[in-house]
Parts: C-alpha cells; structure tokens; sequence
C-alpha cells in the first residue's frame, strides 16, 4: 500500500493534510497521535468510507482512491473498528462466517436445492471459522451471543472476523483498548501469530506503547493531521514535536 | 375439511407468502416497505387480465404477475435503495399510492374504481398449500445460506457489512426483489379467489398490514411470520364484530408489543422441534441435578 498527498477537510477542520504513507509487505506499521490527531480517518478514507479531498491511495499496484467501502474490502483490506461494531445480536461462529463470504461460489439453486456444493463449502467454511476462533480463543464461545461477549472477547472476534475476509493488509484500530495489561500482553502475541500465520501486512492505530513497542517495525506520528516523525520507535521517541505533542497526553 | 377451513386456509396461505417476502426484506434485512401490497396489486391485477382478457392458463397467468411485479421491484429498488433508510421507507410508500391510482385511472385496462369482475376462481387449497411449501422451503433456504447471511449482516451493523466485502446494495435489492415477486405472486392468487378485484383493496392500510404482521410475529423468524399471520389474519374472523376496529386493534397491539416486547411474538429465533427436545432433556438434567444435590 502507498499513499501519497492525502488531503481530508471536514468543513474548517484538516482532519488529514498532505498524508504520505508506504507499507512494506509482511511488516506491522504502527500510526501514533493524540486524539484527534486524525488517525482513524485515514483508516476510513483508505477503506472508502470518506471519499479524500485530494491525493492518492494505491493497493497492489491499483489506483483505489474513491472506490467503495465493500470493493477496497473485496481487493483485500480488512479492518477494525475504534467503536466494535459486531454483528452484535449474531453468534460468534456467525461473525465469522458472514466475513468468509468472499469464499462462497455457490448460487442461489445450489442452496435452494441443497447441492453437493452447498454442503461441502458451507462444511469448508465452517471448519475454517473454527480454526480462526481457535487462534484467538474463541473456541468455546461459538454459539454465544456477540455482544454478551466480554470487551476483550470482542475486540478479538473483531480481528478474527477481519482476517476471515482473507485480507493482505489488516489495519487495527486502537485493538488494546480496553484492555488490561494481561489482555495486551496476549494481544501482541496472537496478532504477531495471525500475521505470520495469513502472510498479512498490518498497520495499526494504538495509544498502548507497549503494545507499540512489542509489534511495530516503523511507527508515524500525527498530530492535528500532520506527520511530525515517522521511523523506529526508538528513533522518534526522543524526537521534540512528538514529545511536545504528546505533553500532558502521556499514558 | 370443510369449506370454511379450506377458506380460511387459503387466506391464510396467501397472507403468509406476502409476509414472507416482507419478513425477508423487514425482519431480516430492516428495510421497512409501505408499498408492498402495490406489487401485490401488480400481480393480482395482471394475471386477472391475462386470464379474463387473453385465456392465458391460471399459473402462467400468476407467474406472469409476479415477474412484472419482480421487475419493478428491480427498477424500483435501483432507484431509491441507494438512499437511507428513511427516505427508502417515504418512496415505496409513495410507490403503492401510485400503482393504486394509476389502476383507478387506467379504467379501460382494469376497469378502474368500479373494480375488474368476472375472474375465474381457479385458486384452490391444492395450489395454495403448494405455493406455501415452495416459498417457505425458498425463504428458508435462502436465510439459511450465504445470501441470508448477508441480509442479516446488514441488519445488524451496515458498516461493518461493508468492512467484509458485502455489496449491501446488490443484497438489499436482492430481498426487495423477493419481496416484490412473493407479493406479486400471492397476489395473482388472491385475484383468483376473491374473483373480483378494486384497486383499494392493495392499499397503504393493506402494506401496513403486512408490516405490521411482521413485527407481531417477531423480526428475523420466518415461523414467527407464520404465527403472525396467522393471528393477524384469524382474529378478525373469530371477533367478526370488532372487524371495524382493526386497524385500531393492530395499532395498540404493535404498540404494546414494541413495548413489551420489542422482538415480537417469536423474534430472532425459529421454532424447531429439536431444540424443543433439548429444552426438555436439559430441563430433566437440571431437576435430576438438584435432586443429587439434595441427596
Ligand atoms: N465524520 C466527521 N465529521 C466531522 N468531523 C470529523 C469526522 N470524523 C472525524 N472528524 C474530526 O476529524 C479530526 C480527526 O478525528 P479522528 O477520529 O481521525 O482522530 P483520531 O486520531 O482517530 O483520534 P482518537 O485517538 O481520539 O481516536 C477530529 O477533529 C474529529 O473531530
Ligand atoms: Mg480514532
């Protein structure tokens, strides 16, 4: 992914200005700032939700710039919410399911008619809900309801049902949050598991920096829509507008 | 059975098969429609004249209905299912007072208000029951595959429907379009047993009703559709004096039922028979396991 001058303006506010961003493959990239520094519009202007005011957002050698939400989904980005937002009256394994959709190629008369084809990708899709569940220690949780889930429970069947799109790139909205610090210690592992295990590319937001610390290969730092440090962690760490910027915010 | 039964049966049979539609499109997909007893118009009132005008065969005839019915849906849908929400449930409104004017007005075709007489009444308990079993066994399917899937991820959380790939456009009109075609072809029915139509008859208190049945019966359950209906569709008959008052009755009972209970009489669940076995083994577990407690 790369993306290049990206502009976002909502009335008076530059949500984004002149954003440039490239993603090397296989790597995690983390995304710092402090609120509203604009961080999570970037994500949605990169899934299509926003439609950007200037610039350009390149995936897989593909201009994706003002594409809808579903098609950027379908070139193979999966993502999180700040807010989870789970199909919240549905039952794990269904969470996952819906997200596999991309898999199915049976039509509507396999299914009205029950077909041999039906039944065995429907059985394929299952099985690999399943495995996906146990990765995040969901397994035993299948048939319970998404939103009695605990927090933490959430946030992980909101990853697993990202990656059941079969992404390339996962990005991460604030996945710690909410968590402990035994949560997050978990967390860091299974998201370093899963993308190792689906070959992903990552960029994640996170105010954790531990969590930051333990994942990300290259961090950039916004504030008020504009990168003001981008490199190792260590390196923009001592970096004056980050500390400047963070002053007072420092968690 | 007798002929009051098979009579009842048959309405109620071709109340459910527009409720299912409408169950598809409301209960599973939270589209609220105010237009669909315009497509059930649309496939009444074609296949009257296919039949009466053109001896066209009776099934020929209703599924001709519920294919044009099918197409302006598609058409329809096209138009306004980009737009949210609300603005959606305004138009499809707007769409049933229109198919009802526009058959008042177009006399010469369908013999305007004075109404269109002289049908054949070929609708029978046999072609009832097995249009029932067809399309529930279709709704069935169709929930119970990747594409109700869909719908019921557009329910829950649009977005994030979005977020996995789900063309949430294509798949709502996809439920409208079976809406559509489901009233159209109860529609063809219901020509073919009452014999005579008037446009009135598909009017906006009749697409309220069939809303209205949905909710009572409960989003999101095909067989809480059935009870539905049933109830919707039987309580006039048994309180045949209050039938002046129905929809006053339907108004306080959605109301009590938004309430009380805002899932319906049988929301979000289906009556199955196994899991009415489990109930009961888990029951007798649960007794047996006091009584080892107790002892
Ligand atoms: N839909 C919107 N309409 C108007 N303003 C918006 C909208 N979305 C975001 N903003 C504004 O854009 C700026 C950046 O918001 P954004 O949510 O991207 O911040 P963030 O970096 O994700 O912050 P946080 O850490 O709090 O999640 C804020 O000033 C916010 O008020
Ligand atoms: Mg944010």
């Amino acid at each position: 992914m790369q993306i290049n001058g990206l502009n976002k303006n909502f009335g008076g506010v530059k949500a984004i200005d002149s954003f440039n961003l490239q993603l090397e493959k296989g790597k995690i990239h983390g995304l710092i700032g402090p609120n509203g520094a604009g961080k999570t519009t970037i994500f949605n202007t990169i899934t299509g939700i926003y439609k950007p005011d200037a610039g350009e957002i390149r995936f897989k050698g593909k201009d994706v710039t003002g594409l809808k939400p579903f098609q950027v989904a379908q070139l193979g980005v999966g993502r999180t919410f700040q807010n989870i937002r789970l199909f919240a009256t549905l039952n794990v394994m269904e969470n996952v399911l819906i997200a596999s959709n991309l898999d199915i190629t049976y039509n509507m008369l396999d299914s009205f008619l029950r077909l041999p084809k039906y039944k065995k990708e429907e059985k394929a899709l299952r099985e690999k809900a399943m495995e996906l569940l146990k990765i995040v220690g969901l397994q035993d949780l299948v048939d319970a309801q998404a939103n009695s889930l605990p927090y933490g429970h959430q946030r992980k069947l909101e990853i697993a049902r990202a990656v059941a799109l079969n992404p390339s790139l996962l990005l991460l909205d604030e996945p710690a949050a909410g968590m402990n610090k035994e949560e997050s210690v978990e967390l860091v592992e299974f998201i370093k598991e899963i993308k190792e295990r689906f070959d992903l590319t990552v960029l994640m937001i996170e105010h954790h920096m531990d969590v930051v610390a333990g994942l990300c290969d290259h961090v950039t730092v916004l504030n008020f829509g504009k990168t003001i440090a981008s490199g190792r962690l260590d390196e923009v760490k001592n970096n004056k507008m980050v500390v400047e910027a963070y002053l007072g915010e420092e968690k | 059975m007798s002929g009051y039964w098979q009579e009842i049966f048959v309405l109620v049979g071709i109340n459910f098969i527009v409720v299912l539609g409408v169950s598809i499109l409301t209960g599973f997909t939270k589209l609220f429609s105010f237009g669909n007893a315009g497509f059930m118009s649309i496939g009444a009132y074609t296949s009257a004249i296919l039949t009466t005008r053109f001896n066209v065969p009776f099934l020929l005839a209703v599924l001709a209905g519920a294919i044009l019915a099918g197409l302006v849906g598609y058409g329809l849908g096209s138009l306004t299912l980009g737009l949210k929400g609300d603005y959606f449930l305004i138009t499809t409104l707007g769409f049933g007072e229109c198919v009802r004017v526009l058959f008042e007005y177009i006399q010469p075709v369908t013999g305007g208000a004075g109404g269109l007489s002289g049908i054949t009444h070929y609708t029978d308990f046999t072609i009832v029951a097995i249009s029932v079993v067809v399309a529930f066994i279709f709704a069935w399917t169709l929930i119970h595959s990747k594409y109700g899937r869909n719908l019921t991820a557009i329910r829950e959380q649009e977005v994030a429907a979005d977020a996995v790939g789900i063309n949430t456009f294509k798949n709502k009109l996809l439920a409208f379009v079976v809406s559509a075609v489901y009233a159209g072809w109860a529609g063809g029915l219901y020509a073919h047993h009452l014999t005579y139509l008037e446009p009135k008859i598909f009017n906006l208190a009749k697409s309220a009703e069939l809303t209205i049945t949905t909710v009572i019966g409960g989003l999101g359950s095909l067989t809480g559709s059935f009870l539905g209906t049933c109830v919707v569709t039987l309580l006039p008959e048994v309180f045949r004096d209050l039938s002046t008052y129905r929809m006053l009755l339907y108004g306080i009972a959605v109301v009590v039922i938004i309430t009380v209970k805002p899932s319906g009489l049988y929301g979000y669940k289906e009556f199955s028979i196994t899991k009415i076995i489990r109930w009961f083994k888990n029951l007798s577990k649960r007794t047996s396991g006091t009584v080892e407690k107790g002892a």
